[in-house]
């Protein structure tokens, strides 16, 4: 009786000292959610069915959302977020687009006709123009999330992938197979 | 004698310098075209300041940076600006770029070049000014501003000049000091002033005789002694920068500093010949000494180039293509690569033209399984542990590898030659040090992104709050009997309409206290337009 008394009031004290812990050491946003986020490539394209890269980062932390949903990350994303969630990594999810080169929007000037809604649609203010005045593209910060694409009434927008340079180009790795 | 700090690990390789060294230095012959290209160290693109089919004369500034420490481009002899144009680059991805071309005329005619005989009348500010106007980059390869180098964040004491030309075939610099050692010793004179140190140490490979004596001899004849010439021993990688610098003074370079950080600037020769050149004659950057070897060259020999030569003008001076011609490298058989074309100019980080024949070049056998044997580890001269690495870099844990100092290995191929399983090291660690600066590009773009993306999402905020402040405060306005601005704004309208001749009722239309600014619609995208208030709430 004494133990079954003693084992209730260890509980109660612990209980306690948690409940005090849980609300005085409270973090406020959730670390998970911001190393997830840290990883995406803030695109902001929607292309996984969440409003942007931070929503998507909160799904996944909530399990709602599966690793796999980021096309513009790519393998390299679902790998690290496998490595950091300690799942193992899978295919890009074929609902959520195909993995393409990285690329930027261009407005084909001569078909603008200015209506602006590509402007309202850029995630990153990366298109500027006026009402009735041809728009244009800012490459160095379109993150090329085709979110304009939709919008353009005349279909005067079009991908392009960013060409290799020599400031971006990477070393080959070595190609020789080693012998086992 | 001064003291030696041997740096650990390195190898003795067989240096084949005396094949390029049998010929006395010879001037290249004046080519029929000049290939300039544009990109710039820092992966951009300097700008040109002449036109298609202007004519340009020797030492005219062709094409300068956006920012002022990038140094200018100068043309290399007169003639007609044929095209600027995207040609393949003399770099390791083969790629093309941005390149202006002259069309030369043989007139050679140059602008005219002042200099000042007494560097001493000058401040080092001005003399760096003079320095990056003429063009100078470092000649050892690297290419980096010469005029920023010499600026140095913190004070340095000791100024180091790199003649230890450790990679094999190339003697480029040897025969530099051979025939021009009182123009180096200038150069270093200069450099000292700038910098305000009161020592210079000049290291020279052991096995250049020749180089040390002329400048043992060109040091005595103006009996001043403050730059030591220090002979090193011949060991793989001793050129390295931070190699002979811990070589020379026993100081290490820490892991992502510059060597000011150890009290010290390190220059090429080559770079003290060009300072010279550049502040006493006015000479810019225009030409350089280039070694073309190898058994696949019938005549090897060092030649003084001018820059933007093609390489096959070059080739073609020294005899030719042998037939044992197998690979054509820019730079030595450690650190170079492979070329696929000999129709690329010679830049100015260009040292070596090397046309290997069969078994010149660092034999690769098959790749087998590492053995652990821990004998990259024991030459790695930059004390790193290649095999942990080579695991990481492979399995693309490039965070492992970073923690391993992956970004502190200086390519050298140490580590290549001494594998018994022939495995690739130095380019697998390339190949990571390349996907982790990538990444890290990659990294802040999205960084950027997301900070435009935040600050749009705040501004929508901010325009949300203002309407619907702007609506409440509309509302509260109308629902005041009488006692409200826009009430009080009607009365005075009316009294005005009443007072004045029926025509002129435009009063009524002007922006009242009460006038809203509407918001861009979503829907629409019309810009923000006044409307004015109904006369007749």
């Amino acid at each position: 009786m004494l133990a079954f008394f003693a084992v209730c009031l260890l509980f109660t004290v612990l209980g306690a000292i948690l409940g005090y812990s849980a609300q005085r050491f409270r973090v406020e946003r959730n670390p998970l959610v911001e190393k997830i986020d840290a990883f995406l490539p803030q695109t902001q394209c929607g292309q996984c069915g969440y409003p942007g890269c931070r929503p998507y980062a909160e799904a996944i932390a909530k399990g709602d959302a599966d690793i796999n949903q980021c096309p513009p990350g790519g393998m390299e994303v679902v790998k690290a977020l496998a490595d950091l969630l300690a799942v193992e990594p899978k295919p890009l999810s074929a609902e959520h687009s195909v993995e393409k080169p990285p690329s930027v929007a261009v407005i084909e000037e001569a078909n603008c006709i200015g209506c602006t809604l590509c402007i309202q649609a850029c995630p990153v203010d990366a298109i500027v123009g006026a009402p009735k005045l041809m728009h244009t593209v800012i490459e160095s910060e379109c993150t090329g999330c085709e979110l304009c694409l939709p919008p353009c009434p005349v279909d005067c927008i079009v991908m392009v992938p960013i060409p290799e340079t020599p400031a971006t180009w990477k070393w080959p790795e070595p190609a020789t197979a080693e012998v086992t | 004698m001064i003291r030696l700090w041997p740096f650990r690990g390195g190898v003795h390789l067989d240096t084949q310098k005396a094949v390029s060294s049998v010929l006395p230095l010879a001037d290249a012959d004046l080519p029929s075209r000049l290939v300039f290209p544009l990109l710039q160290r820092g992966g951009e693109n300097a700008q040109p300041v002449v036109s298609v089919g202007e004519r340009v004369l020797k030492g005219q500034v062709i094409a300068r940076g956006a920012d002022s420490p990038v140094p200018p481009i100068h043309a290399s002899s007169s003639g007609l600006i044929e095209s600027i144009r995207p040609l393949p680059l003399p770099h390791p991805s083969g790629l093309c770029d941005w390149c202006i071309v002259i069309e030369t005329d043989g007139r050679d005619e140059a602008v005219e070049m002042t200099g000042t005989a007494d560097y001493r009348t000058l401040s080092p500010r001005s003399l760096r000014g003079l320095i990056n106007e003429a063009g100078i980059v470092g000649l050892g390869g690297a290419g980096f501003p010469t005029a920023v180098k010499l600026d140095p964040p913190r004070s340095v004491d000791t100024l180091i000049l790199n003649g230890a030309e450790c990679e094999p075939y190339i003697t480029c610099d040897d025969s530099l000091l051979r025939h021009f050692p009182q123009e180096v010793l200038e150069g270093a004179r200069i450099l000292m002033h700038i910098l305000g140190v009161p020592r210079c140490l000049l290291g020279i490979e052991d096995n250049m005789p020749e180089a040390i004596a002329a400048l043992r001899s060109a040091r005595q004849r103006d009996g001043r002694s403050a730059i030591e010439v220090v002979p090193v021993p011949s060991i793989y990688p001793t050129g390295g920068e931070k190699q002979l610098i811990q070589l020379l003074t026993g100081r290490e370079v820490p892991a992502h500093g510059i060597p000011a950080d150890a009290g010290v600037v390190c220059h090429n020769v080559g770079t003290a010949a060009a300072a010279f050149r550049a502040v006493v004659r006015g000479e810019p950057l225009i030409s350089r000494i280039v070694t073309v070897t190898g058994r696949g060259v019938r005549q090897p020999r060092n030649l003084s180039v001018r820059i933007g030569t093609p390489i096959a003008d070059l080739v073609r001076q020294c005899g030719g293509y042998s037939e044992r011609a197998e690979r054509l490298v820019l730079g030595g058989p450690m650190m170079g690569f492979s070329l696929a074309s000999d129709d690329l100019p010679i830049v100015k980080g260009a040292n070596c033209i090397l046309v290997a024949a069969a078994g010149e070049l660092p034999s690769r056998g098959q790749t087998l399984p590492c053995i652990r044997c821990g004998a990259c580890a024991d030459i790695c001269p930059v004390n790193l542990l290649p095999q942990q690495l080579y695991w990481y870099s492979r399995a693309r844990n490039l965070e492992r590898a970073g923690e391993h100092q992956l970004l502190d290995c200086i390519e050298c191929g140490c580590c290549d030659t001494v594998c018994p399983s022939h495995i690739p090291l130095a380019q697998t660690f390339r190949a990571a040090k390349s996907q982790v600066i990538a990444n890290g590009r990659e990294r802040e773009r999205a960084h950027h992104a997301r900070a435009r993306f935040e600050a749009r999402l705040a501004r929508k905020d901010e325009q949300r709050r203002e309407q619907a402040e702007a609506a409440k405060r509309k509302r509260e306005a109308l629902s005041k009997p009488n006692g409200g601005e826009i009430a009080r704004a009607i009365e005075r309208a009316r009294a005005r309409k009443q007072a004045a001749s029926p025509s002129q009722v435009s009063g009524s239309a002007h922006g009242s206290p009460g006038t809203v600014i509407q918001e861009p619609d979503e829907t629409h995208g019309t810009c923000p337009v006044q409307r004015p208030e109904p006369a007749e709430h």
